[in-house]
C-alpha cells in the first residue's frame, strides 16, 4: 500500500489542489492551506462538521468561488485561470451533485430539459439528446419517461438519481458530491450510495465526496480527509482511519458515530468562531490531550507510524495510543 | 435498479393530481379575461358595428341623453353618437395602454437580467440610472416627456414606455437576484453553459411569470395614464375618438349632462380594473409551481 | 395550580436511573388509538393511523421513522398544535386529563406547563430581539410558577445552570444570535423544563447540530430526566440518536407503529422487516462498498391509502395476504411488539 498522502497506484493525479485559502469579508477563515489530490477512478472523502470549510473547498474546486490563494489543477489545466475552450473542458470533466435534490433542479424545467441544458452547453448534437438523456436516466435507476416530470413530481431519492444523471450526462472524470446523500432517508440513502459505487466501477469516474456523516464517508471512500475549522487535520486511507485514527478530533468523531467500539470521547464545548480561530492548533480548545506547545505552534501534516498524515503535535512526541484521557 | 418501480405508484398518482387541480385561473380573473376578450372583439369590429361615423355629428341632436332613440348612449356636445365614438375610441385607448407595457417589458426584462447577472459594476450602473428616472413622479415625467416630444399618440406611447421601464426592470432584477442564489444555479454554472444561455434558459423561465403578472397590472395603469395624457391634450388630439379625449370633451357638460361623462370614464375604469384583476389571477395561477420549488 | 405529577416532592423523589419503574402508578403520558386526518383540497389525508404509545415518568421513548412516517405529526397532534386544521380520534391522557377532550384554552394551559416541547431549530422559537434570560423569565411568569420578577430572575439563572450552561448570568444577557447552536438548544431546553413538566416532547432536537455537539445535548436529556424525573418522548430519523437516549423505541412507518419495545431489543434484535432493513441500510465499517442492503423504492407519501401492510410494496418477505390484511401490533417477546405476522408467525396469545 502506498502512503495515504499519495494517490493509489491505480491512477494518475486527476485533481491536484495546493494550498487553497479563503477568508470571507466578515473575517471567517473558511479554508486555510487545504491541499489534496484525487486520482483517476478514486473516491476521496472529505468529512468535518459545519463550518469546517469542506463545502467552501468544494466551491473553490468547482470555481464557484474564487480563493484568496492556492491552485486547483484538473487534468493538467489550471482551473482557476482557464478560459474559453479550456474552461469548457474543465466544466465538462468536473461536475457536481448538490446536497438538496428538491432545490438543485430548476422548478420550471422538466428533468429532461435540465439534463439537455448540460448537453447543449457542450455542443452535443440535438438529435442525440433524447437517447443520451434516456440512457443516463435508466442507468441511474429511473425510467426514461420520468425525465418528463417536473422536479416537484419526483421524490427526494428519485431527484437525487436525476441529479447524478445530470452530473454524468456529459461524461465527466470527477464528480464533486457535496453532501449528496445527507438529505435522503436512510433507506433511500443506501440505494444512492450503491448507485454511486456501481457507476464508478462502470464508468471509472472519480468522486470528491463531501459529507458530515463519517460512516457514509468511510463506506464510499478510498481515502478520507478530515477537516476542522478550515484546515486538514488528518488524511488517511478509509480503513486505517477507522482502525487507527491519528488525530484526536478524528478519534472523537469516530467515537460519536453509531455502533462505535471502545470508550466514547465526548468533546466539551463547540467549534470556535471561525472568524477568530485559536492560535496554534485550532482544535486545542476542545482537545482532551492538549499540551503547552499546541497554543504556541501550529502542527503541520506529518506522516504517522501507520502511514496516515495527521496535523497533531502528539504525532511527533509520545502518543498515548488510543487510551482515553484522564478527566482534566 | 428496477427495484424503484413498486413504490413509485402511489407517489406518481397522488402528487400531480394536487398540482393539476390547483392550476386553474380563479373565477374573478376568468370574468376579467372574458370582459377583456369582449372589449377586444368590439374594438376590432368597431367600423362594422358602429351605427354612425366617429366624426359625423348632427348639431341639431346634441347632448341627447343615454337611451335616446337612435343613440343608445346619447350624443355629445357636437351631436356625435357616443356609442360610436366609444367603440372607435377603444383602439387608440387600448393601444396606448398595451404598447408601452409591451415595450417596457421587453426593455425592462433585458435590463433587469443584465443588472442581476452581470458584473457588480454593471449592476450598479443600471440600477442607479433607473433610480434617476424613479426620482421623478411617474405621471409628471410622462407629461414632461410627452410635452417635450409634442402631442400625438405615438409620442404619448413613447413617454409611457419610458416611465414604465424602471418598475419592470426592478421587478425583474429582484426576482433574478433571488433566483441567482438558488441551488440549481450552481449546477447551471458548473454545466459550462455561457451566461446568456443561463440567463435565457434557467433564469428567464423563473422570472417571466412574475413579470407577466406585474405587466398585466401595469396595462391597467397605462390605460389610465394614456387617457390622462389625452385629456391634457398631450396624447391623441381631438376630434379623433379616444376615451381620454372624450372625458375631456364631455367635462364641460358636467352640469348639463353628467351621465354622458360617465360613459368613457366607466369604460376606462372597467378595462383598467379587469387588467388588474387578471394580473392578480395570473399570480395565483403561476404560484402553484413556484410553491413546489 | 399544581397537578400531582409536578410537585417538588415528586421531582425530588424521581427515579435515579432512566428506565426504572416510575414511583407513581400508570404512565405519565398515554396515547391510545390516535389518528390525525388533514383535509387537503377536498381529499382526506390520514397522516397518523392509530398510534398507541405510553411513557412513564423518568422514561424515554423514541419515535423512530423516516420522512413521511407521521412521527412529527404524532407529537404535534399530542400537543394539539394543528387546531382546527386536523381531525383527531383516540385519546391523549396526561395525568388525569384527556387532552383530546379539553377546549383550546385548557390545552394552552397544559402546553408549556405539564407538557413541554423542545423544538428542532431553536432559532425559530427564540425571539431574536430579546436577551434569552428575559424570555426564560417571561415563560416562568406566564405560567405563574414564580412569585415576582426577582424570583423569576433567580430561577432563570438556576435553569440555565441546570442545562449545563457555564456562565448563566452572561448567557442570560445574550441575544440568541450571540450564542452557538448548541447553546441556543440548551436555552430552548431550559425554557421547556422551566415549569417542571411531567412530559417533555422533542422533535429532532439535535438534527441541526454537529455530531460532537449532538452527543452533549443527548447526554443533557438523560441528565435532566435523572434529576427531574421527566418523561421524554423524542422523535428522530437517526438510529444512533435512538440508541443513545431511548429506553424504549417505537418504529413508525407510513403513519403507524410497526414495532415497539426496549431499545436494545428493537435495535439489536429487530422483529419487523422494515426495522431490520432500516438498520441494514446504514453503512457500517464492515459493509462492502456498492453492496449496502438498500430498501427498494421510497417511503410512501403521507396519506397514501393501504389495504394491507403499508410496507408490503418494499418488503422482501411480502406475501399475498400482506397486501389485503392490515397486520396488528402483537407481542413477540417480553415487552416487544411487532406488526408482522410473516416474520413472527404464530404466537400463542
Amino acid at each position: 500500500m502506498s502512503p495515504a498522502g499519495e494517490p493509489g497506484p491505480a491512477g494518475e493525479k486527476l485533481l491536484d489542489v495546493v494550498d487553497l485559502a479563503k477568508t470571507f469579508p466578515n473575517g471567517t477563515r473558511a479554508a486555510d492551506d487545504v491541499s489534496f489530490t484525487v486520482a483517476r477512478g478514486e473516491t476521496l472523502g472529505v468529512v468535518g462538521e459545519s463550518g469546517c470549510g469542506k463545502s467552501t473547498t468544494a466551491k473553490m474546486v468547482l470555481r464557484l468561488l474564487q480563493p484568496d490563494r492556492g491552485t486547483v489543477t484538473f487534468a493538467g489545466t489550471d482551473v482557476l485561470r482557464a478560459r474559453g475552450r479550456d474552461l469548457k473542458e474543465v466544466r465538462r470533466g468536473l461536475q457536481l451533485v448538490p446536497q438538496n435534490p428538491q432545490t438543485s433542479f430548476n422548478p420550471r424545467l422538466t428533468v429532461r430539459s435540465s439534463l439537455e441544458f448540460n448537453l447543449r452547453a457542450h455542443g452535443v448534437a440535438r438529435r442525440a439528446w433524447r437517447s443520451t438523456v434516456d440512457d443516463m436516466l435508466v442507468r441511474c435507476g429511473l425510467r426514461a419517461e420520468q425525465g418528463d416530470s417536473y422536479p416537484h413530481e419526483l421524490s427526494g431519492g428519485q431527484l437525487q438519481r436525476a441529479a447524478i444523471a445530470r452530473a454524468l450526462v456529459t461524461g465527466p472524470d470527477l464528480v464533486v458530491c457535496d453532501e449528496a446523500v445527507s438529505a435522503l432517508d436512510k433507506s433511500v440513502q443506501a440505494q444512492v450510495l450503491n448507485l454511486l459505487a456501481e457507476l464508478q466501477s462502470d464508468l471509472g469516474v472519480s468522486y470528491l465526496f463531501i459529507s458530515h456523516d463519517l460512516s457514509v464517508v468511510e463506506h464510499i471512500s478510498d481515502r478520507v480527509l478530515v477537516m476542522y475549522l478550515g484546515r486538514v487535520v488528518e488524511q488517511a486511507t478509509a480503513g486505517s482511519l477507522y482502525r487507527d485514527p491519528a488525530h484526536p478530533y478524528t478519534k472523537a468523531l469516530l467515537s460519536s458515530a453509531p455502533g462505535a467500539p471502545g470508550e466514547r470521547i465526548v468533546l466539551t464545548g463547540e467549534p470556535p468562531n471561525p472568524a477568530d480561530p485559536p492560535s496554534g492548533c485550532t482544535f486545542r480548545t476542545r482537545c482532551p490531550w492538549v499540551m503547552d506547545t499546541c497554543a504556541a505552534e501550529r502542527p503541520l501534516l506529518a506522516v504517522t507510524p501507520t502511514g496516515s498524515l495527521a496535523a497533531c503535535h502528539l504525532n511527533l512526541t509520545s502518543r498515548p495510543a488510543l487510551a482515553a484521557p484522564s478527566p482534566a | 435498479m428496477t427495484t424503484q418501480a413498486p413504490a413509485l405508484a402511489p407517489a406518481a398518482v397522488s402528487r400531480p393530481r394536487t398540482a393539476r387541480r390547483a392550476r386553474r385561473l380563479p373565477a374573478p380573473a376568468l370574468v376579467s379575461a372574458v370582459v377583456l376578450a369582449a372589449v377586444a372583439a368590439l374594438t376590432l369590429l368597431a367600423p362594422l358595428i358602429s351605427p354612425y361615423g366617429p366624426l359625423e355629428g348632427d348639431l341639431a341632436a346634441r347632448l341627447q341623453p343615454i337611451g335616446s332613440p337612435g343613440h343608445l348612449l346619447g350624443t355629445d356636445g357636437q351631436g356625435r353618437d357616443v356609442l360610436t365614438r366609444l367603440l372607435h375610441g377603444a383602439r387608440p385607448s387600448l393601444l396606448a395602454g398595451l404598447l408601452p407595457v409591451v415595450f417596457a417589458a421587453a426593455v425592462g426584462i433585458v435590463l433587469g437580467l443584465v443588472a442581476a447577472l452581470g458584473h457588480p459594476r454593471v449592476h450598479t450602473l443600471v440600477m442607479r440610472s433607473l433610480d434617476v428616472l424613479y426620482a421623478f413622479p411617474a405621471v409628471l415625467l410622462a407629461i414632461a416627456i410627452a410635452a417635450a416630444l409634442g402631442s400625438g399618440i405615438s409620442n404619448a406611447i413613447i413617454a409611457l414606455a419610458v416611465i414604465l421601464v424602471p418598475p419592470v426592470a426592478r421587478v425583474t432584477e429582484s426576482e433574478a437576484m433571488r433566483i441567482k442564489s438558488a441551488d440549481f444555479m450552481a449546477a447551471a454554472q458548473v454545466s459550462g453553459a455561457g451566461r446568456v444561455s443561463i440567463a435565457l434558459r434557467q433564469v428567464l423561465p423563473n422570472v417571466a411569470p412574475g413579470v407577466v403578472v406585474y405587466a398585466t397590472a401595469l396595462v391597467g395603469l397605462s390605460i389610465v395614464y394614456a387617457a390622462g395624457l389625452s385629456y391634457l391634450g398631450l396624447g391623441v388630439s381631438p376630434p379623433t375618438a379616444e376615451w381620454g379625449v372624450m372625458v375631456s370633451e364631455m367635462q364641460q357638460y358636467l352640469f348639463t349632462a353628467p351621465s354622458l361623462l360617465l360613459v368613457p370614464a366607466v369604460a376606462i375604469l372597467v378595462v383598467s380594473v379587469a387588467f388588474n384583476v387578471l394580473g392578480d389571477g395570473l399570480r395565483d395561477f403561476f404560484n402553484v409551481r413556484t410553491d413546489a420549488s | 395550580m399544581t397537578s400531582p405529577t409536578e410537585t417538588p416532592e415528586t421531582s425530588g423523589a424521581a427515579p435515579s436511573r432512566p428506565g426504572a419503574p416510575a414511583p407513581t402508578a400508570g404512565p405519565a403520558l398515554e396515547v391510545t388509538g390516535l389518528t390525525t386526518t388533514f383535509s387537503r383540497g377536498g381529499r382526506q389525508v390520514l397522516a397518523v393511523r392509530g398510534v398507541d404509545v405510553s411513557v412513564g415518568a423518568g422514561e424515554s421513548l423514541v419515535l423512530l421513522g423516516e420522512s413521511g412516517s407521521g412521527k412529527s405529526v404524532t407529537i404535534r397532534s399530542i400537543l394539539r398544535l394543528y387546531g382546527s386544521s386536523a381531525r383527531h380520534t383516540g385519546s391523549v391522557v396526561l395525568g388525569d386529563q384527556d387532552l383530546m377532550r379539553l377546549d383550546a384554552a385548557a390545552v394552552r394551559a397544559v402546553r408549556g406547563r405539564t407538557l413541554a416541547m423542545v423544538p428542532q431549530d431553536p432559532n425559530g422559537s427564540l425571539d431574536p430581539l430579546r436577551p434569552v434570560g428575559r424570555q426564560l423569565e417571561q415563560v416562568l411568569r406566564l405560567h405563574g410558577v414564580v412569585a415576582d420578577r426577582k424570583a423569576a430572575r433567580a430561577r432563570a439563572l438556576e435553569l440555565l445552570a441546570l442545562v449545563g450552561i457555564p456562565s448563566p448570568p452572561r448567557v442570560a444577557a445574550s441575544h440568541p444570535h450571540e450564542l452557538s447552536g448548541g447553546m441556543r438548544q440548551r436555552v430552548a431546553i431550559a425554557i421547556a423544563v422551566a415549569c417542571d413538566p411531567a412530559v417533555l416532547l422533542a422533535d429532532e432536537p439535535t438534527t441541526a447540530l454537529d455530531v460532537t455537539v449532538q452527543s452533549q445535548i443527548l447526554d443533557l436529556f438523560g441528565d435532566l430526566q435523572e434529576r427531574l424525573g421527566t418523561a421524554l418522548l423524542l422523535v428522530t430519523h437517526d438510529v444512533s440518536v435512538a440508541a443513545d437516549v431511548a429506553d424504549r423505541v417505537a418504529v413508525m412507518y407510513a403513519g403507524s407503529i410497526v414495532e415497539e419495545g426496549p431499545a436494545r431489543e428493537v435495535l439489536e434484535n429487530p422483529r419487523h422487516p422494515y426495522t431490520q432493513a432500516l438498520l441494514d441500510a446504514i453503512p457500517r465499517p464492515t459493509s462492502e462498498r456498492g453492496h449496502l442492503k438498500a430498501i427498494p423504492g421510497s417511503p410512501p407519501v403521507a396519506g397514501t391509502d393501504f389495504h394491507g401492510c403499508s410496507f408490503a410494496d418494499r418488503c422482501a418477505l411480502a406475501q399475498e395476504s400482506c397486501r389485503t390484511q392490515p397486520p396488528a401490533l402483537l407481542p413477540v417477546a417480553d415487552g416487544h411488539r411487532a406488526a408482522c405476522p410473516v416474520a413472527n408467525p404464530v404466537v400463542a396469545a
